[in-house]
């Protein structure tokens, strides 16, 4: 919302020499958010030109560009020798004889644009013709500023080359930007603006003029225009309309235009001149927040009449829209039947003011904010009207607004408003809330007195009654529907006497046990994955709808349940991934394509998984008590689990070549080792064995089991399809592990094992099998049968060639043996050895080389 | 001959040649000569078994024998000095040598010391993450605890309980991820603020929680917005806590992020928050310095200030949802932007180079923001 500064200081006292950013300051000290500060920085010379040459050639970059001459009046650099000024112009929106707005040389338009002839397509240009978004008074740049349709070609006409355009476009005095936020409402008019900049400047008796007189104009006139309100379907009980004053003026002289004041005043507030009609509604809006709208009364045939639209009702809005309309849009209606417009929102093409009209229905109403809001978003349609009834008007404001319009439109345009009035009035008083006067205090950490609470209750518009007791009984402004409870009361309190004054004190937490486990365990992983020469990356959640195809999912696999978006924010990505590698190879790939060749990448991330065949319909109860255990159960249940994983994706040399010679690239068991050191890094012991799943190759894909047998996740190889399918390097290697599991997995405190400081006894065992035997199989058997002295096992050599057959390999362990109290005999040893080499003979039918 | 009548030569001085003072000192010099003019340990050792070992000194020390005993001790006493020197001179070369060989083998190992080593990668924490832990741990320092919440979240969770009725704009399309089918009650929670309503209930008070995580929005990706971003969120639940107590906590987090900056603080509109405040702090970059530098400061635009955040007392609506007595408790929250503080303390100033996962970005932080 914009302020200008002269119309602030007719409803407050500015001290002289007020400025925009001491106002602007001001707003601040009350809550209200400074948006930007405008016009003070323009410095002429800014004057009204006339086109008076357009010579136009296309450059060699494409650009049209225009070389203009324009008449500026007096201001010629070259006046004395008679020669227009010549421009240059980039904009083409414009012709011979139009009016335009020239900045000169010497001039300084905003944001420090200091202007100089400079030489630009070839040519000096002697300033710009400007557009609006140079001057600060719109975003418009898509051409410049032509006068006739800027202003009007009324207005124009009484504008002469070489006029000063900064009192024109009313440049000359600072407009400060304000950020209203969504429960002040009243703060989208002058007199609600004014009022806030009255608190701060500590409310002095007497230093606020409310621009709308309410109380002292017609109510409740039966006599005037008929209106019929009517609700056959209020949203949650609220009445749409509660009420609608009518004024009418007739005899208008339609040719009438608007005072200079009032257009500049709306040109300053963002708003174009359009018909003194229109300008009055507009105006008076902006003075006192209330949205008017004015109807041609040569069109109404019936009384006017409010209701919901029925089903496949249709209006055409002022905007040339056809609107098909819903059972919940509020229609004011020509006799109860034809649309005239979409209550709050925008009026009918058919009813609107032209320039013929002499005879003009006014309408100030005051609808339900819930209506407003709900078919300004069914339409798309955000007006200046539906802005502030969404927001909430002041209900008591609707007869003062309607009666200022009536006597600007008799004043500026020769009309007689009719004696009679219309006032429909079904509102409800505002209720008195008890207020506890130590409850701002309690809440905010000031100690504002009982006094203090009453006084600024008082100068924020509350009626307060002060009986003494425990509480104080507070009815709220009509201006404040957001005023309802204690700490909005709480809120306006502080806020009055100063944010500012709020002390910081540190509070006193009972003592907190740190980071969760997870929390821990998700630090040490990572820590150990960098330690390693991975790279920490994060991913966009969101996969396709192939995604499980392209990564060879088979029909049945669970990760194939994935959670839809409604509204992806890409129709290619409308799912939830299942796993985090889904989405991490992108980011390989990316890298890749950036020139990054040997990479090791991982991700710690939730993802989602729905329970396959599960509705996922959350209930969505009431807010007035907490929810019964089973609501907040069954809500629950319809959150997806989302456990958190980790994925690892390694291509290229894991170690690199270089001067000290060749590299080696990363292969299956890398991605394997990368999930034992993060085990490792948590201490839980994880086993592999061969499997086979998506998207690994069928060969080179191990599952990691934890010590209860449950599955931790999987690594090794990416199926070649599949990296072909997703562009990823050949080979490509990768794993991804349930880190919720490992979480559980390593819940205890670690136990230490005692370990011996005698001497060790070393053996080494070659054994062949058959091709089919695992390392891993061979390994447990070892172990098992080896006997407790065994203090590790090592797989140090596989060997296939000509001492083994066919079909067969040769595994070597170096066995290492050690007894806790006393030096293991060559006996123990190889009597130990031979067991466990029987073991392996019995179950894979292993023999000693 | 009377054996008895011959001249006793074990008695008598005998001269023997070898013995002389003047043939002992020649031998000395030219052992001397000798070690010092052998370049290497290998032709020390020849002169060692020459001058040392079989020298003319070792040979004249046989000689005593022959000696009458008058003459024995004297002898002795000056072969037994120049067998000395002799040794003292070996050892003193043998040492010098020995030196000079250790010497040598340091010269000939030396090495070019400024070839690059990179025979593995160097892994690297994504910023993003490690600024959430640092967050997180300046609470949990205090005493707080930290809390984390579903991503895939109840509508009733995400906006209901928080205050948010059907009717608010944040509910629409246009903002809010839906899970299909739009009215099944799920979203992509739209802040971390649903982990409020999960504390609250299933956490009686005292509550201190601090809850970071992921959060979505229908923005497109730029160089200022990305759908997927993260939040971090303060929530206290006690007894006779003020906004004060929310205004500490707030400036111990700037102190402990940004430095000793000043902040401002201002009314403000949350539907999960009554009163609700905006903080300001003073810009860390430009802090007062000369306004007319500070007037290009990138990170501030030159106001001096940077805004922090929404924050407010816990509205007693989203209490009242969560079975809490708001007239025996109140609550304040806080929420911030993690990319906004990595972006205000590393200078990361595109929000593409924190999501598009290229390694190089990570890389330059390692394990440190």
């Amino acid at each position: 919302m914009l302020v200008p500064l002269s119309w602030l200081g007719e409803l407050v006292d500015l001290a002289p020499g007020t400025r925009g950013v001491d106002v602007a300051a001001s707003f601040v000290s009350v809550g209200l958010e400074e948006e930007e500060l405008h016009g003070a920085d323009i410095t002429g010379p800014l004057v009204i030109g006339r086109v008076l040459t357009i010579e136009e050639a296309v450059q060699k970059n494409g650009k049209t560009i225009r070389y203009c001459t324009v008449d500026v009046g007096d201001h010629g650099q070259r006046v004395t020798d008679g020669i227009p000024q010549e421009i240059v112009c980039g904009a083409t929106n414009f012709e011979v004889g139009d009016l335009v707005v020239v900045v000169l040389p010497g001039a300084t338009l905003p944001g420090g644009f200091q202007i100089a002839a400079r030489k630009t397509y070839g040519r000096v240009s002697n300033g710009m013709i400007c557009a609006e978004d140079e001057l600060g008074i719109g975003e418009d740049h898509s051409g410049i500023i032509v006068l006739e349709r800027y202003l009007g070609p009324e207005r124009a006409a009484q504008l002469n080359p070489g006029d000063d355009a900064i009192a024109v476009l009313g440049l000359g005095e600072e407009v400060v930007e304000i950020n209203v936020t969504p429960d002040r409402g009243y703060c989208f008019s002058m007199r609600g603006l004014a009022r806030e900049y009255w608190h701060s400047q500590g409310s002095p008796e007497g230093g606020y003029r409310d621009p709308a007189r309410v109380g002292e104009v017609p109510r409740d006139s039966t006599e005037g225009y008929a209106v019929h309100l009517v609700d056959s379907a209020p949203i949650d009980g609220v009445q749409g309309c509660d009420r609608y004053v009518a004024r009418i003026v007739r005899g208008v002289d339609p040719t009438a235009s608007s005072p200079e004041w009032m257009k500049t005043r709306l040109t300053q507030m963002g708003m174009r001149p359009i018909s003194l009609a229109v300008d009055i509604t507009n105006y008076v809006m902006l003075a006192v927040g209330q949205p008017l709208h004015a109807f041609d009364l040569d069109t109404l045939s019936g009384a006017i009449g409010v209701r919901r639209a029925r089903e496949g009702e249709t209006l055409t809005t002022l905007d040339g829209v056809t609107r098909q309309l819903s059972v919940e849009d509020l229609l004011i209606t020509d006799g109860g039947q034809k649309p005239l417009a979409i209550a709050g929102v925008m009026g009918g093409a058919d009813s609107e003011v032209t320039d013929t009209t002499t005879n003009i229905l006014i309408e100030a109403a005051h609808f339900d904010p819930i209506t407003i809001a709900r078919s300004s978003r069914r339409h798309r349609l955000v007006t200046e009207a539906s802005k502030r009834f969404e927001r909430g008007v002041d209900p008591r404001v609707a007869a003062a607004a309607a009666q200022l319009a009536v006597d600007l439109l008799v004043e500026h345009g020769g009309g007689t408003a009719d004696d009679a009035a219309t006032d429909v009035d079904v509102t409800r008083p505002r209720t008195a809330y008890e207020l506890d006067p130590m409850l701002p205090a309690r809440l905010v950490g000031v100690d504002y007195s009982r006094e203090r609470v009453i006084e600024i209750l008082r100068h924020l518009g509350c009626e307060v009654v002060d009986a003494g007791g425990e509480t104080i009984t507070v009815t709220p402004p009509s201006w404040r529907p957001d005023l309802v409870d204690g700490p909005d009361y709480a809120e306006e309190v502080a806020r009055v006497d100063g944010y500012e004054r709020i002390p910081s004190v540190l509070p006193t937490p009972t003592a907190g046990r740190g980071l969760t486990h997870s929390q821990q365990v998700r630090r040490l992983v990572a820590s150990a994955l960098v330690g390693r020469g991975a790279t920490e990356v994060l991913t966009y959640p969101f996969v396709s709808a192939t995604f499980a195809d392209t990564l060879g999912m088979a029909p049945d696999d669970v990760r194939r349940h994935a959670v839809r978006l409604a509204n992806p924010l890409s129709d290619e990505a409308p799912l939830m991934r299942t796993s985090v590698l889904d989405t991490l190879v992108d980011a390989l790939r990316r890298n890749v394509s950036r020139g990054q060749r040997d990479l090791v990448l991982f991700e710690v991330g939730s993802v989602t998984r729905p329970e396959p065949g599960s509705s996922h319909t959350a209930p969505v109860p009431g807010t007035e008590t907490r929810p019964a255990p089973e609501v907040i159960a069954a809500i629950d249940a319809a959150v997806p689990a989302q456990p958190r994983h980790l994925a690892v994706a390694l291509c290229g040399e894991i170690e690199r070549s270089g001067w000290w010679g060749k590299g080696r690239a990363a292969e299956w068991s890398d991605a394997i080792e990368l999930v034992l050191v993060v085990a490792a890094s948590v201490s839980v012991p994880v086993s592999t064995e061969a499997a086979e799943l998506a998207p690994w190759h069928p060969g080179r894909c191990a599952r990691l089991t934890l010590p209860d047998g449950a599955t931790l996740g999987y690594a090794g190889e990416l199926h070649p399809a599949v990296c072909a399918r997703l562009g990823l390097p050949a080979r490509t290697c990768a794993a991804e592990i349930d880190l919720d599991a490992l979480t559980a997995a390593c819940a205890e405190p670690v136990k230490q094992a005692d370990y011996s400081t005698r001497p060790v006894a070393l053996t080494d065992v070659a054994l062949t099998v058959d091709e089919a035997v695992t390392a891993g199989e061979l390994e447990a058997v070892l172990r098992s049968a080896a006997g407790q002295h065994l203090e590790s096992l090592a797989l140090f050599d596989v060997y296939r060639g000509d001492q083994v057959a066919d079909g067969q390999k040769s595994l070597a362990f170096r066995l290492a043996f050690r007894a806790p109290d006393r030096t293991l005999t060559t006996d123990e040893v190889s009597r130990y050895r031979d067991a466990a080499v029987a073991a392996a003979a019995t179950a894979y039918g292993a023999v000693q080389r | 001959m009377d054996p008895m009548s011959g001249p006793n030569t074990s008695y008598d001085p005998v001269a023997v040649a070898a013995l002389e003072p003047a043939a002992l000192e020649a031998a000395v010099a030219a052992a001397q000569a000798a070690f010092d003019g052998a370049g290497t340990l290998d032709a020390l050792k020849a002169a060692r078994l020459a001058h040392l070992d079989k020298g003319a000194v070792a040979l004249a020390r046989r000689e005593i024998g022959a000696l009458p005993p008058t003459a024995k001790a004297e002898a002795g006493k000056r072969v037994g000095d120049a067998m000395a020197a002799v040794r003292t001179a070996y050892e003193a070369r043998e040492t010098a040598l020995q030196a000079e060989a250790a010497e040598r083998i340091l010269v000939q190992e030396r090495v070019d010391v400024t070839m690059p080593v990179a025979r593995r990668a160097v892994g690297a924490r994504h910023p993003l993450e490690l600024t959430q832990e640092r967050l997180m741990d300046i609470f949990v320092g205090q005493g707080w605890e930290v809390a984390e919440g579903p991503e895939v979240e109840s509508e009733w969770m995400n906006f209901d309980a928080l205050n948010l009725g059907k009717d608010h704009p944040a509910r629409q399309m246009q903002d809010t991820f839906f899970v299909d089918p739009p009215d099944g009650g799920l979203v992509l929670r739209t802040q971390t603020s649903p982990i409020q309503i999960r504390t609250m209930l299933t956490r009686t008070p005292p509550i201190y929680v601090v809850a970071p995580g992921k959060v979505f929005r229908t923005d497109d990706l730029d160089a200022t917005h990305t759908p997927v971003f993260h939040q971090i969120e303060l929530l206290a639940v006690d007894k006779g806590l003020t906004m004060a107590h929310l205004r500490g906590s707030i400036d111990h987090f700037v102190r402990a992020m940004f430095g000793d900056v000043r902040t401002r603080v201002r009314a403000s509109y949350f539907p999960f928050t009554e009163p609700s405040m905006e903080t300001d702090f003073e810009c860390f970059v430009c802090l007062g310095g000369d306004p007319l530098v500070r007037s290009d400061c990138r990170t501030c635009g030159g106001s001096g200030w940077i805004e922090l955040g929404g924050s407010g007392m816990v509205n007693r609506k989203v209490l009242t949802a969560c079975g809490i007595d708001p007239d025996v408790y109140t609550g304040f929250a806080f929420g911030f932007g993690i990319e906004r503080a990595l972006q205000l303390r590393n200078g990361v100033s595109d929000m593409r180079d924190i999501v598009e996962g290229d390694v190089r970005f990570s890389a330059q932080f390692g394990m440190a923001v």
